[in-house]
């Protein structure tokens, strides 16, 4: 293990505040035109839980990045023990002793968690089994706990973030960055986790944190530190900040944050599916006798931590995904077999708006226009295709969800996310489904985008759509679906009224338990 | 009885020597995509190695500055490639197909030069030197019946191959950069986070590879060919080699294997005394590989596919 | 590393987002001619005086008009295959078996031009096109079943299939196919009148259908349906499945027409140029014409020029080797040198390279 006294090892610079753990100075990074970071102040403290807070976009990610070495400011003073420093890679963070837990995890799927640990690090001869060991002392002094020969491609999400920390912790980091680590987490997990950090700040480590969650920000931080559009907002004490007050400065302008559940009159069952089975690659099964119903006027949320089976749920619906049993009945048609194609062919009209936007539903290389195209050019007649309607819809589209493009021929993926799932979106929904399935459709969005969306999907249930919509952040969930129903394992643990769902309760459900035992359990 | 076994004894022998330089292309071929780029090269750097490697040769009559020779013109070739798609993140299908046409056209322009400038109007080696690429007899063991004559009477590529086949496997699997390397050919980006430093172990797996296949490519010119330059020598072999890869699932042990079995097959005609057109004898090797190449893609496995991370450039600012 | 206050390293790299077009074509541009400077040194190199070599190389291409008609002819066959090539790369479907499916066209179509060589010109050699066609197309049909179906690495696959090809063609003229009348040598007799295709303006009529094909691949390409799914299918996989298209089937109709072209080629080689059947009919076109399709960007106009390009430098190539005993294998040297360069100026269009200033910078 490398020893944790490692940085400062520079003599002949000037040592400035040497109690802070960092202290980063006009720091400034551009990406091509789009500028991320703006002279960016920023202090963390040794023994000091630090919450770096702003919206999707603002900065937060590349910042720390800066701080991890992938990349590389364009200007500014980073110290670290209050010594001058020049980070050109990961390898010189980690002898400076920072350790970043990435959002999307940097691991490698066909190695071990024992290999994935030491990956990088000096061997010193040791043989596997002193790894083994070295390993497990370290995660039972934090509390964390490990298999250390079981294969990453074999573990739950919240496994994996235990093995990037344990990295983190092996590499005797005592700066620690962690990016929206509570994301894929349930409220349970994300406890324990909260309870390892206040663990580490205990044995001095410095810590910062990567959210746009604002009670997370309560109840972890010693301050804050806000990013808006780059810049640096202010730096508060937790103890004398709010809600409110960090809403506002997070957004720039005083928001509501309350999503609307109108109360619409139910439009009858429109989706009913039953006793639904998939097998994934490995033949496991991803979905495991799945029943419920979807009615006309009504949101229905998902919950479940990633990878419980919602991508299966919504590509077994979309005809993208293999069956391996039971049904999925529109007016007594049987959707199960058919593929995209034959649905559209039978007159189901169906939307799917994927969790990635770029991955599945858009081609990030071809223009609005092309990407309009996308939904109707099987129903053109002739063997050309004719690109006047698209563009005339890109142009409204444009106008109607104040889309910015340069032009409607510009390749989507220069576009901001928000942009791209406001293209997505409005194509499904200029299709007038009477099915919307939205898989994450805020993920990776700003606050105003996500409200826009929250409001277009309303609309639609206004309409009489039924929707169904996979979410992650379940306050959003209680607030905006009629029901919820909770998955694990691949497995309907629940569906509960949204009007007397807790994040507990849903917390637990997503663990396995019942609906009524998290409901004795949460009282 | 002894008959046979004799006639089966010399089918391995000559399996073993038609073997050695898809042995080599498949070894410097499982490097290179272990470190996450496929390179389509390796039949025009088995040529850059063949023709540096017999010029060498030619030149000095030496066996050990022909090997370093080619070893070089391989490795430079890999050096062009990696140039272009760690540092420049060119397209690795086309760049490697480019090395190849580059590498083909390289070699035979050379050789046809020599030959046109050679008064006898043929490149050949000296007879000293052919001398000194002759068998070495291992001592005890190539006077094992049968057994001695199949794997201990062979030239000095042949042992430097299984050496550098086991060393390989040993390299990957038991050892810290090994771990390193497979991380990188797998997950550039978590290597990376890592602190492992992706391009220095891309260049220099890609340039071993690509030395590996200048080996390969000199013994063709060396031994296959007996020491006289010969248009278009490679032929094909090089793009076994990169299909061997498969077949060997990424396997430095398992690559000795498959060398063989192809070795057998593209001398099968000679030992088969079957009156069939020579052309069908010589297509056979390229047919099985089409076949081994449908049949390991029926039957995937997770841990034994191609590493994530080939065909992809990886840009660490890439958001 | 805890060196000094400058934070800026020496050379950044930053993605571009676009870039005008003018500008990435003179990249290109220049790509090419510090190419050509390369090659230049290479032959100084080897004690030849390049001007001199290149001057030779344009007066044998296109110096007179013999010569300039024997450039079109090499210019045909590649103009030909790489717009076959384009269909299935736009499609990222890695065709590199034009060579093989080029030599299957060029089968079938001497199967009549041996067999049938008494039926009316016109009819013959409508037969001879359209089996060419069809056989180079179902050669390409076969490792596209099995990537649509498994997944088969294509790249690879469709490269044994040259091989096998090529030596189908060895085992017909050494079996089968034998000319008797070649006294024991292995050779395939030479096609009658009837089946070899009639020249227009000194040259065998496949620059027409060239030229015909550049407008209707662009055309498939730009406004059809099918042109618009294969690049869909091409960008995103996923997004095609989404939208319902079948992309088994597009795999499969893309690479049927990709290597009908590609048969279409060797069709005309082996009637218009070879008058017979050889086992050099493809002669290395099939992996020329990827050059060519990636230096075009896949677009048929560029590909009309490139493929003249490179027949004058193949041309140029021949001649060289006649007049200063230099071999003709230059001209995949210098190929190669030229998409060397090209590949590499690509990163300069998609990425933007950023020196330091001189001293810190520190606003």
């Amino acid at each position: 293990m490398q020893n944790a006294k490692k940085w400062g090892s520079d003599v002949d610079q000037p040592v400035k505040q040497p109690n802070l753990a960092i202290e980063l100075k006009g720091l400034t990074k551009t990406f091509g035109e789009v500028i991320a970071n703006k002279d960016i102040d920023l202090t963390l403290k040794h023994g000091e839980i630090l919450a770096l807070l702003g919206e999707n976009g603002s900065g937060k990610t590349t910042l720390m990045n800066m701080l991890s070495g992938l990349y590389r400011p364009d200007s500014g003073e980073i110290y670290v023990g209050g010594r001058l420093v020049d980070i050109r890679s990961p390898h010189d963070a980690i002898a400076l002793g920072i350790g970043m837990i990435h959002q999307h995890f940097k691991l490698v799927d066909v190695l071990s968690v024992r290999d994935n640990i030491v990956l990088g690090t000096k061997s010193g001869g040791k043989s596997r089994a002193q790894l083994t060991a070295e390993i497990v002392e370290i995660s039972e002094r934090f509390g964390l706990s490990v298999e250390p020969d079981r294969k990453i491609y074999s573990l739950s999400v919240g496994e994996k973030q235990t093995v990037e920390i344990l990295k983190v912790l092996y590499r005797g980091a005592r700066i620690l960055i962690l990016d929206e680590p509570t994301a894929v987490l349930t409220p349970q997990e994300t406890e324990r986790l909260f309870e390892i950090l206040r663990k580490m700040k205990q044995q001095g480590c410095a810590v910062i944190i990567i959210t746009h969650k604002l009670n997370e920000v309560l109840s972890i931080s010693d301050r804050v530190t806000i990013l808006r559009k780059g810049h640096t907002i202010e730096t508060v004490q937790t103890a004398q900040a709010t809600m409110r007050s960090l809403t506002e400065a997070m957004v720039g302008q005083s928001v509501d944050l309350s999503i609307h559940r109108p109360e619409i009159e139910d439009a009858g069952r429109i989706l009913d599916v039953h006793h639904l089975t998939v097998l994934n690659e490995e033949n496991v099964k991803a979905l495991n006798d799945v029943s419920f119903e979807l009615h006309g006027g009504e949101i229905l949320g998902v919950a479940g931590v990633a990878g419980s089976g919602q991508k299966e749920l919504c590509e077994a619906i979309a005809g993208l995904q293999t069956v391996a049993g039971g049904a999925i009945l529109h007016n007594d048609i049987n959707l199960v077999g058919l593929t995209p194609r034959q649905i559209i062919k039978r007159g189901i009209s169906m939307s799917f708006i994927p969790e990635d936007r770029l991955g599945m539903g858009l081609v990030g290389s071809m223009g609005m226009v092309d990407n309009l195209l996308l939904k109707e050019y099987q129903n053109q007649p002739g063997i050309f295709v004719d690109r006047k309607p698209p563009r005339k819809l890109a142009k409204e589209l444009i106008e109607r969800l104040s889309i910015v493009t340069p032009d409607v021929m510009t390749p989507v993926k220069q576009l901001s996310g928000g942009n791209v799932q406001k293209v997505l979106l409005g194509r499904e929904i200029a299709s007038n489904p009477r099915i919307l399935i939205t898989a994450y459709p805020v993920r990776g969005l700003d606050i105003n985008s996500s409200m826009t969306i929250y409001r277009l999907i309303n609309e639609q249930k206004a309409k009489g759509v039924g929707v169904l919509f996979i979410g992650e952040d379940l306050d959003v969930l209680i607030e905006l679906c009629d029901r919820i129903m909770v998955l694990c394992g691949g497995k309907v643990t629940g569906i509960v009224n949204a009007k007397e769902a807790t994040k507990e309760m849903l917390g637990l459900m997503m663990t396995g338990s019942s609906r009524e035992e998290a409901l004795s359990h949460a009282r | 009885m002894n008959e046979a076994l004799s006639y089966v004894s010399s089918f391995i022998y000559a399996a073993v020597l038609a073997g050695t330089p898809l042995l080599f292309g498949t070894l410097g071929e499982i490097i290179t995509e272990k470190a996450g780029n496929l390179n389509l090269g390796v039949e025009g750097m088995m040529y850059m190695g063949a023709i540096m490697g017999f010029y060498a040769g030619y030149v000095t009559g030496s066996v050990a500055l022909s090997l370093i020779a080619a070893l070089a013109a391989g490795a430079l070739g890999a050096l062009i490639y990696a140039f272009l798609t760690v540092t420049l993140k060119a397209n690795q299908n086309v760049t490697g197909l480019t090395l190849t046409i580059f590498g083909g056209g390289f070699a035979n322009f050379i050789g046809e030069n020599l030959i046109l400038n050679s008064p006898t109007k043929s490149a050949v080696l000296s007879d000293a030197m052919k001398a000194n690429l002759k068998s070495i007899n291992i001592p005890l063991l190539s006077d094992i019946p049968y057994i001695g004559r199949m794997f201990f009477q062979h030239n000095i590529f042949v042992y430097l191959g299984i050496v550098l086949a086991i060393a390989a496997g040993w390299y990957l699997h038991h050892t810290r950069k090994g771990l390193n390397l497979r991380a990188v050919g797998e997950n550039p980006g978590a290597a990376d986070a890592a602190g492992i430093n992706v391009t220095l172990y891309k260049y220099v797996h890609i340039l071993a590879g690509g030395g590996l296949c200048g080996l390969g490519g000199a013994y063709i010119a060396l031994i296959t060919c007996a020491g006289t330059w010969t248009y278009n020598c490679v032929n094909g072999q090089g793009w076994i080699a990169v299909a061997l890869v498969i077949f060997a699932s990424w396997s430095p042990y398992k690559a000795i294997l498959g060398s063989l079995v192809f070795g057998a097959l593209s001398i099968l005609r000679l030992y088969i005394p079957l009156n069939i057109p020579t052309a069908l004898f010589s297509m056979l090797p390229f047919l099985v590989t089409a076949v081994v190449l449908v049949v390991s893609s029926v039957r995937m496995s997770k841990e034994k596919a191609q590493p994530k991370g080939c065909g992809v450039n990886y840009f660490r600012e890439e958001r | 590393m805890h060196a000094k206050a400058n934070h800026q390293p020496l050379v950044r790299v930053v993605k571009r987002v676009g870039i005008p077009r003018a500008r990435a074509i003179v990249y290109r541009i220049l790509a090419v001619v510090l190419a050509l400077v390369t090659g230049g040194i290479f032959l100084w190199a080897l004690g030849q005086n390049p001007f001199t070599v290149y001057a030779t190389m344009a007066q044998g291409a296109v110096g007179t008009t013999i010569a300039l008609k024997e450039t079109v002819k090499i210019a045909i066959p590649l103009c030909i295959t790489s717009l076959g090539i384009t269909l299935a790369f736009k499609m990222r479907f890695w065709n590199i078996g034009a060579e093989g499916q080029i030599c299957l066209g060029a089968i079938a179509a001497s199967y009549f031009a041996l067999f049938h060589s008494d039926w009316p010109q016109p009819v013959l050699l409508t037969a001879m096109a359209v089996a060419g066609i069809l056989a180079g197309g179902l050669w390409g049909v076969i490792p596209a079943v099995f990537k649509a179906r498994f997944g088969t690495n294509e790249t690879l696959l469709t490269l044994m299939l040259n091989y096998v090809a090529s030596y189908i063609i060895q085992f017909l003229r050494e079996g089968p196919w034998k000319d008797p009348g070649a006294m024991g040598f292995p050779k395939i007799a030479m096609f009658d009148k009837a089946a070899r295709m009639p020249t227009v303006l000194g040259v065998h009529a496949g620059w027409i259908i060239a030229l015909v094909l550049v407008a209707l691949v662009f055309i498939y390409l730009k406004f059809t349906k099918q042109g618009y799914e294969l690049s869909v299918v091409g960008e995103n996989e996923n997004t095609a499945r989404y939208a319902g298209m079948d992309v088994r089937k597009i795999i499969v109709r893309t690479m049927f027409l990709s290597a009908a072209i590609c048969g279409l080629a060797g069709m005309l080689q082996a009637s218009g140029a070879d008058k017979t059947l050889t086992d050099t009919v493809a002669g290395g076109v099939g992996f020329t014409a990827i050059t060519v399709a990636w230096l075009s960007q896949l677009n048929p106009f560029a590909i009309l020029l490139v493929s003249f390009l490179f027949g004058c430098l193949e041309k140029g190539s021949g001649t060289i080797q006649s007049l200063l005993n230099i071999s003709p294998s230059a001209a995949e040297v210098l190929q190669g040198v030229i998409l060397f360069f090209v590949l590499g100026s690509e990163f300069f269009i998609g990425f933007r390279v950023i020196w330091r200033k001189g001293g810190a910078v520190n606003e």
